[in-house]
C-alpha cells in the first residue's frame, strides 16, 4: 500500500522540525531559562520529578521546557533519562523527622511539639487573579503587618524563615530542628498502630517485576510516582463513600532531608546532598487489635513540594490496606490491581496514545469479518429465517426464559435483524 | 542517548536474555522481566525494541515492519533508533534480514532457519479481556484451564454464525499454553505453525516476554465442527496479482473508490520485480 504510507521518514523529519519551531514560539519573545523554570515554576518541576521518579531539578526544568509545559510528557522525558543511568547503590533510609522544614501543619492537634508552621501555601489565599503579576511581571510581596503575624495560641510560627516555636506548650527539648513526628504523641499512648517493622531490604519496582498482591514497600514506591490526578480522584472517591477511611491529617510536612550514602570503599555514611520532600501522615478509623481498638494510619511521601499528591497518596495508601484490615471492599481505591496497575502516567499515556499509531491491518481484518457476518446473516434470512426459528422452541420449552413476546426493553429480535438489513 | 551498543546496557540485556531463554524453554509461557523505560512511549513497541536490543549483534541485518510496511512512521522511527545505537544494516527484504521486528504482520515470504521474528505486543495475556485479574489468569494457565476462551468462541458462533476474532486470535502453543500471537490478523496465524524461524514476543508495558521456538506446533483455537478459518481474501492484489497475500483496502477517491493491494510491501514489490510489471500504476 502506498499513498498513505510512503514517505514516513520524510514526514517524521518534518514533524520534528515543526515541533522545534512550535516549542520555541515567536522569536521576538525571550526564551525561558532553566533557572527561571526551576525557581518560578517550581511546583511543575516538583511534579515532574515525582512522576519522572528522579530527583533532578535542573533536568526536570529542562524536561518542562522541552515538553512545552506538558507535565506528563516532561515526566516521561525524565523517566527515560533515568532508565539510561546505572544504579550504583542505595542511600540510607531518609530520616524525615530531621527535615529542615518550610511547612508543617497538623489538623488533629492545635499545638504540638515543634509547633505548627504555615509556610508558603495557597491554602488561605483568595483565588483572585493577581493582575499586578501581569503588569510588572513581578507581583508584589505583601508587607508583614498585624494580619501576617502569628495567630495567638494557635502555635503558628509567624515567618517561614524562623524556626517553629521550640517553646510551644507541648514542646520538648528537640534536636536542632525539634520536629518529631506528630504520630509519636499517639504512639506513646498506644492508641495508634505501630508501623510495620521493615524486615530486610525493601524491593525495587524499577528492577523487579511486580505481582499481586504487592507488598507495602512496592505499593508505596508505585504510589510515589503515580499520576497526581489519578491519585487525587481515587482519594476523593474514598471520601465520597467508595471505600471510606475516615482520615485526619495528623501531619503534613514539607522540607529538605539529607541523603546519605555509604560508599563501599569508605564504609561509613557520607551526606551526598539534600532533597525536598512532602510527607503526609493520616490517622484513620480505628479497628480492634490485640491490644484493644486503635487508630490506623496512611502514609504519603513525594519528591518536591506537592502536598496535594502527598495527601491523596496517604488516603489511597490507607484504602489499599482494606483487605489486610478486614474492611468491606466497596470501591476501586481499595483494589490493589486496579490502583497499582493503572496509576503510572508514563505507561497510561503511552498505551492510550498508541491508538494514534496506524492500525490499518487489524481494522482491515475487522472490516472483512463484519462484512462477512452481515452477508451471511442476510443470506440465512432470505433462505427461510432458520436462524431465528432455531431459538424459538428453546424459549417455550425450557420455561426459564422470559415468556414469548415479553422481553424487558430493548429491540425485539425481529427489530434488531431488521435494523441490519440494507 | 546512551553510548551502549543497541542502547541498553549489558546488565539490562542479560536480564532480558535470561527471560527469553526461559521463554524458549517453555513455549507460549509468559515470562516476567524487569523492563526498562525506553526513549519512546509504551505502546510504540518498547517490548519488541528491548527484545531486539538484547539479541542483536553487529553482524545482524534488521528489518522493521509496521502494518506490513517498512516505511510507516513508527517502523522508520525504530529503524533509525537501531541504525543510530547499533549501526546495523537495515533492509526491507524479509529474505535478507536476520532479525525482523514487527507490529501487526508476519511477512508473506516464508521465514527460514536462523531468522528471528520479534513481535511488539500490547496485551500478552490471551485471557485478559475475559479475566482482568492477573492472579486468576496465572492460575488458569497453570491448570491449562482454557474453558473461558472456548466459551467466548462458542458465544461468537451462536451470536454471529462464526468466530468473531479477526486479529490477535488465540492459539495453543505446543499443546500446552494458550498464547496471544499479538494483534496480527488471523490470516497470519498459520504462518507460526511449525515455522522454521524463532519467534520472540515482547510486551514492554506489561513486562512479559514469550516465545515460539522453531518447528513448534501453534494451533489456532477452534471446534471440530467449526474449524479455524484464516479468512483468505477473495480478491487479488491490484498491483502484483497475488491471491495469497493479506490485502489492504485503500480509499482512492472522494466517492468511496477503493483498490486492494498487498499489505506486505516487500512481498508485493518482490513479485513485481520478478514479473517486471505492475498491474496498475502507483499513485
Amino acid at each position: 500500500m502506498y499513498v498513505a504510507v510512503k514517505g514516513g521518514a520524510k514526514a517524521i523529519d518534518a514533524a520534528h522540525r515543526l515541533l522545534a519551531k512550535k516549542r520555541r514560539g515567536p522569536k521576538g519573545i525571550p526564551g525561558l531559562s532553566l533557572s527561571q523554570i526551576a525557581s518560578q515554576l517550581a511546583l511543575s518541576v516538583a511534579r515532574v520529578m515525582a512522576e519522572g521518579s528522579l530527583y533532578a531539578p535542573r533536568l526536570a526544568a529542562l524536561a518542562v521546557k522541552q515538553a512545552m509545559g506538558d507535565l506528563v510528557e516532561a515526566a516521561f522525558l525524565l523517566r527515560a533519562a533515568r532508565g539510561a543511568y546505572p544504579s550504583f547503590g542505595r542511600s540510607l533510609p531518609l530520616d524525615t523527622s530531621e527535615m529542615r522544614l518550610s511547612r508543617r501543619i497538623s489538623a488533629t492537634w492545635k499545638d504540638l511539639p515543634g509547633g505548627q508552621k504555615l509556610g508558603p501555601t495557597f491554602d488561605y489565599t483568595h483565588r483572585l487573579l493577581e493582575h499586578s503579576l501581569a503588569d510588572d511581571g513581578e507581583g508584589r510581596i505583601p508587607a508583614p503587618g498585624p494580619a501576617a503575624l502569628s495567630v495567638p495560641g494557635a502555635g503558628f510560627a509567624p515567618d517561614s524563615d524562623t524556626p517553629a516555636r521550640p517553646d510551644s506548650p507541648l514542646g520538648r527539648a528537640g534536636k536542632s530542628q525539634g520536629m518529631p513526628r506528630a504520630a509519636s504523641i499517639l504512639l506513646s499512648e498506644g492508641i495508634l498502630e505501630q508501623g510495620e517493622e521493615g524486615g530486610g531490604e525493601p524491593g525495587d519496582i524499577t528492577r523487579e517485576t511486580q505481582g499481586f498482591p504487592m507488598g507495602r514497600d512496592m505499593r508505596l514506591q508505585t504510589l510515589g510516582r503515580a499520576d497526581e490526578g489519578f491519585l487525587l480522584s481515587l482519594a476523593y472517591s474514598t471520601q465520597r463513600g467508595f471505600g471510606s477511611t475516615h482520615p485526619f491529617v495528623n501531619e503534613l510536612r514539607i522540607g529538605k532531608a539529607e541523603v546519605s550514602f555509604v560508599p563501599a570503599e569508605l564504609g561509613f555514611p557520607v551526606v551526598v546532598g539534600e532533597i525536598e520532600l512532602t510527607e503526609c501522615e493520616t490517622v484513620n478509623q480505628f479497628m480492634g487489635g490485640p491490644g484493644g481498638p486503635m487508630f490506623t494510619r496512611g502514609y504519603g511521601l513525594v519528591f518536591g513540594n506537592n502536598e496535594r499528591k502527598a495527601l491523596a497518596m496517604a488516603l489511597v495508601e490507607r484504602a489499599l490496606r482494606a483487605e489486610e484490615l478486614g474492611e468491606p471492599l466497596k470501591g476501586p481505591a481499595q483494589d490493589q490491581e486496579f490502583v497499582l496497575a493503572h496509576g503510572d502516567n508514563v505507561e497510561a499515556s503511552g498505551f492510550v496514545g498508541h491508538l494514534k499509531l496506524p492500525h490499518y491491518v487489524d481494522f482491515q481484518s475487522e472490516l472483512g469479518l463484519l462484512r462477512d457476518i452481515r452477508k451471511n446473516r442476510s443470506n440465512t434470512k432470505r433462505e427461510g429465517e432458520e436462524e431465528r426459528l432455531s431459538f424459538r422452541p428453546l424459549e417455550g420449552a425450557g420455561g426459564t426464559g422470559p415468556p414469548a413476546g415479553k422481553t424487558r426493553g430493548g429491540p425485539s429480535p425481529a427489530e434488531r435483524d431488521g435494523g441490519d438489513l440494507p | 542517548m546512551s553510548g551502549n551498543f543497541a542502547y541498553l546496557d549489558e546488565d539490562s540485556k542479560r536480564l532480558v536474555r535470561r527471560a527469553l531463554l526461559k521463554a524458549v524453554s517453555v513455549p507460549g509461557y509468559q515470562v516476567p522481566f524487569s523492563g526498562k523505560e525506553m526513549p519512546m512511549p509504551y505502546g510504540w513497541g518498547t517490548g519488541g525494541i528491548q527484545v531486539t536490543a538484547s539479541v542483536i549483534g553487529p553482524s545482524d541485518t534488521l528489518k522493521v515492519i509496521d502494518q506490513g510496511s517498512g516505511d510507516t512512521t513508527n517502523a522508520v522511527s525504530i529503524q533509525k533508533f537501531f541504525k543510530k545505537t547499533a549501526g546495523v544494516r537495515i533492509t526491507d527484504r524479509a529474505s535478507e534480514a536476520t532479525i525482523i521486528q514487527t507490529r501487526h504482520r508476519v511477512p508473506e515470504t516464508p521465514l527460514s532457519e536462523g531468522q528471528i521474528m520479534v513481535y511488539q505486543v500490547p496485551i500478552p495475556e490471551p485471557l485478559r479481556f475475559l479475566e482482568p485479574r492477573e492472579g486468576e489468569c496465572l492460575q488458569l494457565h497453570a491448570n491449562a484451564e482454557y474453558g473461558i476462551l472456548y466459551v467466548k468462541l462458542y458465544e461468537d458462533i451462536t451470536r454471529h454464525g462464526e468466530i468473531a476474532s479477526s486479529y490477535d486470535y488465540p492459539a495453543m502453543v505446543n499443546g500446552r499454553h494458550a498464547m496471544s500471537p499479538s494483534p496480527i490478523p488471523r490470516f497470519d496465524n498459520p504462518k507460526l505453525h511449525r515455522s522454521k524461524a524463532l519467534h520472540l514476543f515482547g510486551a514492554g508495558r506489561e513486562k512479559r516476554v514469550y516465545a515460539v521456538p522453531p518447528h513448534t506446533s501453534v494451533l489456532s483455537l477452534d471446534f471440530d465442527d467449526h474449524p479455524f478459518k484464516a479468512a483468505p481474501n477473495p480478491r487479488a492484489c491490484e498491483l502484483c496479482g497475488s491471491t495469497e497475500s493479506f490485502l489492504d483496502e485503500v480509499v482512492t477517491g472522494d466517492r468511496g473508490e477503493r483498490i486492494f493491494a498487498c499489505s506486505d510491501t516487500d512481498y508485493c514489490e518482490g513479485r513485481r520485480r520478478l514479473t517486471g510489471k505492475t498491474l496498475r500504476k502507483e499513485a
